[in-house]
Parts: structure tokens; sequence; C-alpha cells
């Protein structure tokens, strides 16, 4: 599989290249000839133990080395799941930032946009930020995505500007058979400046769409960013969603994920505190059925002391879903006063679910306050008997039980139209009616 | 309104019910006594439909009905209410959401339409003073982090919530202290009506100084040895149970 990635590199190099940074191709050979000698991660190593990427990456994949004239009709996306929010709408068609975009009225200085053309445009700030957080030389699949990358989001906040409204992006990816990209984007939020993201995930074909996007996040001294994810893509699908985040002092950098649906999910949270009193907080639902696979992978770098982080990913498996949390915070010998949490708490409905979960504590300083757990169980009978003994059916006695294990990630949303149609949305998905992109007008099955 | 026959019930193939007999009519308070582990809560348990417990034979009719036959969703919609002895917490689902579709469930069952909201908060408020039950309680999750004794008051308010037919209460005394005891059996005794019926289950004779009974059966062995009227509780408090097992044969 490595050789076929690597020669699939050199076929389309020059494609990969054209009209892209000098500083993105002189990153991107070099993270090339990184990928050559580490390649994909295999299951002998820790991280990768669930999931087989090898082969994840098997199959007959059309690529888009070019950005896409596609006609995709910009009222479907108000058919979005997460449709009349009040926001500035972005779209990606492809991992390609779409050329037909509405024009934004966004504060000064504000700049979101293409990665690519930003790139050209802005040689100071990718100069400052660009392959600063996702480290290519140690994770293979950072090499691969730093190799072939050449479009995705980039979202830029200047010092103390507040964007009061949400970015909406909303990362379609269709196509007429079974297709792989590897969308990079970068988002930075320098000083006192305050950003809220949400980003919704649809597939609108039913076809394999193996996605291996990394997210450079950059949260710099007193800036708070919240990204709010919604993963909700056909059962084929392969998405391999690693966020690499790098938050300073008195920074806050917030992520909550919602993994509705999705053939394989794998989100690679990593997460670095460079200044004291930074605080970092990663949260996620999934809930997943048939024969689908979540993978959540944190890690929590407490490097400096007065740092806070939260980390707390629940999750439902029904029928044969599989899944895994590996979690890990690491507490360096200079971060003394660290409280660093971590919990991870599962619902098994059916005797065929499994889930294997790992959350672990590495503590090299002696003033921390730390704790990690994790929980994997079937549904509460006593409490289900409870509910059913003041007449709610079995039925919806389970959802009431379900919603509330699951409420406890989504009441972290603090943005209430978000949190209401998120809860919404978990409502249907348990009751079986979210079958995929309810709202979509493609009806792929 | 309740016919027991004969009910033998048993939980992973240990018999516990042998033969239990008992029969209950409308405006009536029975209460059942016994020494620990003479099958008090497994009745209580069964007649509710909790599916632990394996019902080998005998029958019970509840308005005519086999109540085998029910869910025990549906044996709540027809009026039969258990106050649990340990009230389960359940994190994240709140009392009022929790009320709100019990109450509506069960006008759904008598062809009733559900209640409007501004319906549906009065008749919490009412109920609220009737049971005495703090406020605050009702705006957290089902019993989480509730006390012992609010958890039992929180019995009685949902039992005041959905007006049962026939209320089984099972050891509702135990753990409280005396002013919770007189709270929980005010509310009792104020739910009571003329076409209603109570089952109150109950280790001591101390909660029958307020609820007081039309009959006390004494259980023992999985089958009723005594039946009588509320003075016989005053004799079991007084000799305990050894002259009962005197009395049927025993030692």
């Amino acid at each position: 599989m490595n050789n076929e990635l690597i020669a699939r590199y050199k076929e389309n190099e020059n494609f990969l290249k054209d009209e892209s940074s000098d500083l993105m191709n002189s990153v991107r050979e070099k993270a090339f000839q990184q990928f050559q000698k580490l390649g994909l991660p295999d299951k002998n190593g820790e991280d990768y133990r669930y999931i087989e990427l090898e082969k994840l990456f098997q199959g007959n994949f059309s690529s888009a080395f070019k950005p896409q004239k596609l006609s995709v009709d910009f009222s479907s996306l108000f058919q979005c799941n997460v449709p009349d929010l009040d926001s500035y709408i972005v779209l990606l068609v492809n991992g390609w930032y779409y050329y037909q975009n509405i024009k934004l009225d966004l504060p000064d200085g504000v700049l979101i946009g293409s990665l690519r053309e930003m790139a050209k445009k802005h040689p100071d700030i990718f100069e400052k930020y660009y392959s600063k957080a996702a480290s290519y030389y140690e994770d293979g699949l950072v090499a691969l995505n730093t190799a072939y990358a050449q479009d995705g989001l980039f979202i830029y906040v200047p010092q103390n500007v507040v964007i009061e409204k949400p970015v909406q992006v909303i990362n379609i990816l269709v196509h007429d058979g079974d297709f792989m990209l590897q969308q990079r984007n970068l988002i930075c939020c320098e000083e006192n400046s305050n950003a809220k993201i949400v980003i919704c995930d649809h597939t609108l074909t039913p076809f394999k769409f193996l996605n291996n996007s990394v997210t450079e996040v950059f949260v710099e001294n007193n800036a708070n960013l919240s990204i709010f994810n919604i993963q909700d893509q056909n059962n084929s699908s392969v998405h391999i969603n690693a966020v690499h985040a790098k938050t300073k002092q008195n920074g806050v950098f917030t992520s909550n994920t919602a993994s509705l649906h999705g053939g394989t999910i794998r989100n690679n949270f990593i997460a670095t505190m460079e200044g004291a009193n930074a605080e970092v907080n990663i949260s996620g639902i999934y809930l997943m059925d048939r024969k689908q696979h979540i993978d959540n992978f944190t890690f929590v770098d407490h490097a400096v002391p007065d740092c806070v982080s939260n980390q707390l990913f629940k999750g439902i498996l029904d029928d044969e879903a599989t899944g895994a949390f590996n979690g890990r915070i690491l507490v360096r010998k200079d971060a003394q006063r660290t409280n660093a949490f971590q919990r991870n708490n599962n619902v098994l409905m059916s005797d065929n679910a499994r889930m294997a979960s790992k959350p672990q504590l590495e503590i090299y300083a002696d003033d921390v306050k730390c704790s990690h757990g994790a929980t994997s169980g079937h549904i509460n009978e006593d409490a289900l008997f409870y509910l059913r003994s003041r007449g709610i059916s079995e039925k919806e006695a389970r959802l009431m039980i379900m919603l509330a294990f699951a409420n406890e990630v989504i009441a972290k949303i603090d943005f209430a139209p978000l949190r209401e149609r998120i809860e919404e949305l978990v409502d249907k998905r348990l009751r079986g009616e979210l079958s995929r992109c309810t709202n979509c007008v493609v009806n792929c099955g | 309104m309740l016919q027991i026959k004969n009910l033998h019930a048993s939980i992973n193939s240990k018999e516990i019910l042998k033969g239990l007999s008992l029969e209950i009519n409308e405006g009536e308070v029975h209460a059942i006594m016994g020494p620990n582990g003479s099958g008090k809560s497994t009745l209580a348990a069964v007649l509710a439909g909790r599916e632990i417990f394996e019902v080998t034979q005998g029958e019970v009719i509840y308005y005519g009905k086999n109540l085998f036959e029910m869910k025990p969703e549906d044996r709540a919609r027809a009026g039969i209410f258990l106050g649990f002895q340990y009230p389960i917490e359940i994190p994240g689902v709140s009392m009022v959401n929790f009320m709100r579709a019990a109450v509506n469930e069960q006008r759904k069952y008598k062809g009733l339409t559900p209640l409007s909201s501004s319906d549906f908060l009065k008749l919490m408020r009412e109920k609220k003073e009737l049971v005495e039950i703090d406020s605050k309680l009702t705006n957290r999750s089902v019993n989480e982090g509730f006390s012992g004794g609010e958890k039992k008051k929180n019995e009685i308010f949902q039992m005041a919530m959905l007006e049962p037919k026939l209320a089984i209460l099972d050891e509702t005394d135990s753990g409280l202290d005396i002013d919770a005891l007189r709270i929980v059996a005010n509310g009792v005794n104020k739910l009571k009506r003329k076409d209603n019926a109570s089952i109150v289950i109950t280790h001591y004779q101390r909660l029958l100084d307020y609820i007081v009974p039309d009959f006390v059966h004494v259980l023992y062995k999985g089958r009723i040895v005594k039946s009588a009227g509320k003075e016989l509780a005053f004799e079991l408090e007084e000799k305990g149970y050894d002259w009962i097992k005197k009395e049927i044969g025993e030692e």
C-alpha cells in the first residue's frame, strides 16, 4: 500500500505542485521524503491497534488534483444538518474550497478562504504557522497529508477581533465512484481573538470516500476558539480527522465532535499547551451501529505549568459496531499545578458491539490534579424498569436513558442554537430516523 | 380489584413466593408485614412486572384481566403504582420530562389528549404542595443526589401525580426520620379515595401509626400465614414474629 501511495505521488507530483505556494511545495517534498520512511502506521503500534489502515487504503480511488468545477447547487447548503443557523457559511467540495462561495462580510482583517490561494497571498502567515503544529516527522498520516495537500479551509482571526457569528464550514464529498482526498485546513486565532467554527461533514453519493484530513489550529495568548464538528457520512466512508492544536498563555481551545454516522471514523486530537493558564477541552459523542467503526485518539500535552484540560468521550454502540478510545495525558516535569481530567463512557446496546478503551496518564510533575477513567456496559436495567413502572414504554424509556447519557457531552456546547440542533439530531439518530444526511436532497441510501 | 391466587415466583430457580393468595378491593388499605426474606419485596416486584422474577404457578387478576399478560408500562397505565424501596437515580433525565412523559402516557391510555405545558406545570405545583416536596428537587435529574428521605418523598410525589388505582408501597418507611415519615404517610392518606386501594409493605409497625390499615397480613416463607385487622400490627410489634412461627407449627 505504501508503494502505491508513493507511486501515486510521483505520477501526480506536477499537478500537486502546480499553483501551490513555494512554501507548501518545499514542505511537501520534505514530507514526502519522510512518508517514504514512515509509511502508514500499522497495527503493531499501540496507537492504531484497532483500525486497519492498510485495508482502508485499499481500493481503486479517483482523486482531484485540480480544483473541480462541480455544479453543486448552493441552495442545497441550507439542507445541511444545521440549516438556518445565523452564520458565515463556506462550502468545500471534495476538499477544495468551493469557487463560488458567496463573498462574506467579515470583520476587518479576518481571512476565510482557500488554503492554496491564501498561502500565495499571505506567505508571512504561512511562514509562521503552516506545518508548525502537525509534525510529519513522526506521524505517517500527517506526512502523507502534507505530501499531497493542495487545498482546504483557511481561517485567520487577527489580534483583538471577535467574530460574533459562527463560521459554518460544510464539507461535501461527491463523486461517482470511490474517491481519495487529503484535505488540509489551517485555523489561526491571534492574541485576544475569539471565534466559533461549526464543521459539518457530508457525503452526497454512496461511494467510498477516503479523507485523510489534517487541521492545524493555533490559539495564541488570550484567544478563544471553539470547533464543533458534526460527522455524518455514508457507511462506506473513511474519515481520518486529525486535529493538531497549539494553545498559548490564557488561550482556550474547545473541540466538541458529534460522530453521528460514518463507515470508519478516526479522530486524532493532538493538543499541546504551550503557555501558562491555557485551557483545552476536548469532547465527543459517538453513535455507531451496523458495522461502523469509531476510533477516538487523544494526546493532551501539558508542557507548561498551570494549565487545565478536560476530555469527555461518550458513545453508544449497537449491532456489530466497534469502537476504540485511546486517550493520553502527558504532564511534563515542569508542568506543576496541572489540572487534567479524562473520561470515556460507553453503552453497548447489543452483544456483538465491541469497545476498547484505554485511558492513560503519564505524569512527571509532582503537584498536579489528574483523573482518568473508562466504563463500558449495557443499559441500566434498573433504570429502564423504573421508567417503565411509571407507564413509559420500553422503547421510549431506552431513548430517555440514552439521550440523558449523550446529553452530558452535548450540554457542553455553549452555543444554544447548535446545541438544540445536535440534541435533535442525536434523538433522531437514536430513534433510527437519521439514516444519513436526512436533510440532504440527494437520496443516496 | 385484585385477586392473587396461589402465586409462586422464583428468581434464579430459587422459589421465593410459595402459594400466596390475597384479595384486595377498592377503598381498602392492606398492610403486609413479615420478617426479612419472607418475600415482601418480591411480591411488590412481581405485581409491578419486574422481569427478573419468574412466575411459575398461580394467577393474578386485576380488574378482570390477567396481570401477567400486561407489560410493566401497561400495568402502570392501568393504575398500578410501585413505590420503590430503593428508588433509582437516573442522571440526565429531568424530573419534569420524566413526569410529563409518564402523565401523558397514562392519559393516552385513557384516551385523553396530552396536558398542555401550563396545565402540567400547574399539576406539578399542586402535587408538590400536597407531599411537601422541595421545589428544587423536581428541577433536578430523577433521584440524582437525593437523600434517602428525599427519594421516598419523591416516590409519593410521583404517586400523587399519577393517582393510581392500586399503590404498592415497598418499605416506604425504611430509612425515614419521624418528620419524613409523617410527610410520606400524610401524602398517602390524602391520596386515599373510595375507589383506590393500597398495599403497604413494612417491616415495622411504626408506619401503621400514621397509615391505618384495614387488614394486616403476615408474610412468612413466601405465603400469607395470618391475616387480621389492624390490631395484629400491635401484636407483632410487641411479640415479634416468633409466636407466629409457633402458631403455624414451626419451632
